[in-house]
């Protein structure tokens, strides 16, 4: 790789931007990069549950050497909720160790603000913008939604980015590799989250593979909003590990099909009916154990929206109900007094994290769980690992199933 | 980085296999064979080192020093923290050789301090056998079969 003065100067410092780059010297030449993009921020991904003693010993090793973030650098969702230790069975150590991580990261300069919805709460860039983000949802996000540009970031490679302020030249930084290749038409109409979770999944579990660009093409009905996009995101990254789709006529980067494709001839048409979406989709009236409303974790207006669903509602016996936010959205449903009414209907609020990531395993040996509902696509191709029978339904289809009427 | 000294009943050969990407330093080690894709997060117990997904084709098999080959990847950016985990423990990876690969498992390869290399011809993974003794040599991106694994 060809690196400038300032790159060069990095390296003969030594101490930990020199260790940073180095490390991302060795990324960059094993994708053939010959340079490196400076980036306007970082996003990382890491907590004690993820990478255990080992990271948190690699995070003192960068403060001990004088690491510091030069850009703004976030962090996600993390695994433990410190302000509602009692609600859902969390592991007391998990929480200590989480103490000593953010005061590491404080030492670093990066920002504990524990959100996989950033681009909703904290920082959009605009299109063409470098950034270095770690969560495969928010990259996905980042590159077709937004029309930013960033590669997954993972472990430590998102912070090292925000230490260093650049990443290597390859893959979705460039031009060529954000092409479509591949064409989905969705012939069906397209009404809540959940349906565009199914599309993500569907398109995912189809085209697998992170190089794999794809275009969707939706019917005039389908009008999607930040929160359907968010779903959608996460789902194409979680079936697919796919980083970037373009969506005909919504997306920065595809005002077309020809300018998703940049004139490139594609490899695949396909088609997603209505059948195939609703075969996706559960449709039963069984009450399940748990209802989640989580990955991503949830916007404002998605709150309010359950707020508003939930109106007369309260959560049946034998099933409990599940929101997971970051801070500044909790901040705001607690003074709309969106979140005192929720709690009063039976719901559990937790913020900070995103709730697969809290051992859904641990938590149905703990409360005898067997079923789980939600609206995010994403979530139920998660909890089949932690041993959950999941069923994906449209946001009012899940309060529909697990809650019953009440006069307050 | 592991070396493992050749058995004297073996069989020596030399087959070497092209690879289009490869990091790291070059290593000798037992080969572990995968035929579906690889998930850090879910294939694995990270704390023990061993393929723990019921149902997985090597599940119960130990990854300790053993260079892994599989077709693909999948899962999340956690799986870059996981070679990190396991190599600091004593129970990771020799080294990765896979199909496709994407950033999570190269940057997390870097950081744990392990080989990688992905992008090979179908002939590899039906010719190597878990149990054969290879070499990964990221600086010529060439696999190479030292010794076969004596037939059980």
């Amino acid at each position: 790789m060809i690196l400038t003065l300032e790159e060069q100067r990095m390296l003969d410092a030594g101490g930990a931007v020199a260790a940073a780059l180095n490390e991302q010297l060795l990324v960059g030449t094993f994708f053939g990069a010959t340079r490196f993009v400076e980036i306007s921020n970082a996003h990382f991904t890491g907590d004690p549950e993820v990478f255990g003693t080992a990271g948190r010993d690699y995070l003192k090793q960068l403060v001990d050497a004088g690491g510091r973030c030069r850009v703004s650098t976030t962090r996600n969702a993390v695994c433990v909720d410190l302000e509602a230790m009692d609600e859902l069975a969390q592991s007391p150590q998990l929480a200590a160790d989480e103490l000593q991580v953010r005061r590491l990261l404080a030492s670093l300069g990066a920002m504990a603000v524990n959100t996989c919805i950033g681009y909703q709460t904290v920082y959009q860039p605009r299109p063409g913008e470098h950034v270095a983000w770690g969560d495969t949802g928010t990259v996905a996000y980042a590159n077709s939604v937004l029309g930013a540009r960033t590669n997954y970031e993972a472990g430590s490679a998102s912070l090292l980015a925000g230490i260093t302020g650049r990443t290597p030249a390859y893959g979705f930084h460039l031009d060529e590799h954000r092409a479509a290749r591949y064409l989905v038409r969705v012939e069906a109409e397209l009404t809540d989250p959940a349906h565009w979770g199914a599309v993500g999944a569907l398109v995912g579990q189809r085209h697998r593979g992170y190089d794999n660009v794809a275009a969707i093409e939706v019917t005039s009905e389908s009008n999607p909003d930040s929160d359907d996009l968010k779903h959608l995101s996460a789902a194409i990254a979680s079936y697919g590990s796919m980083a970037m789709f373009h969506l005909i006529g919504f997306t920065p980067e595809a005002p077309t099909l020809e300018a998703a494709t940049q004139g490139n001839p594609l490899l695949e048409i396909s088609t997603l009916t209505a059948v195939d979406i609703e075969t996706f989709m559960s449709h039963d009236t069984v009450a399940p154990s748990v209802t989640v409303f989580t990955a991503p974790q949830l916007s404002l207006f998605e709150i309010a929206r359950i707020d508003s669903l939930m109106k007369g509602r309260r959560v049946k016996p034998g099933t409990a109900m599940i929101v997971t936010t970051n801070r500044m959205v909790g901040e705001e449903s607690a003074r709309l007094g969106y979140a005192s009414r929720l709690r009063a209907a039976g719901v559990k609020i937790i913020h900070d994290t995103c709730w697969y990531l809290m051992d859904p395993a641990g938590q149905r040996r703990e409360f005898g769980w067997v079923t789980l509902t939600t609206n995010s696509a994403k979530l139920a191709n998660i909890v089949r690992a932690h041993g959950y029978e999941p069923s994906v339904r449209t946001t009012a289809e899940c309060i529909a199933v697990s809650t019953e009427e009440y006069d307050s | 980085m592991t070396t493992t000294k050749p058995a004297a009943t073996a069989t020596p050969t030399a087959s070497e296999f092209a690879l289009e990407r490869a990091i790291g330093p070059t290593i000798r080690a037992r080969a572990l064979i995968s035929a579906v894709p690889f998930s850090a997060r879910y294939d694995l117990d990270r704390v023990n080192g061993i393929v723990s997904r019921v149902g997985h084709p090597l599940q119960g098999s130990r990854i300790a020093d053993r260079l892994f080959i599989a077709p693909g990847v999948q899962g999340g950016v956690a799986g870059g923290w996981a070679l990190l985990a396991m190599a600091k423990a004593g129970v990771g990876f020799a080294g990765l050789i896979l199909g496709d690969t994407n950033p999570v498992m190269v940057q997390g390869a870097v950081t744990a301090g392990i080989p990688i290399a992905a992008g090979f011809a179908p002939e590899l993974i039906e010719s190597v056998r878990t149990g054969d003794l290879i070499e990964l040599d990221p600086q010529n991106r060439v696999l190479r079969i030292l010794e076969r694994a004596r037939a059980e």
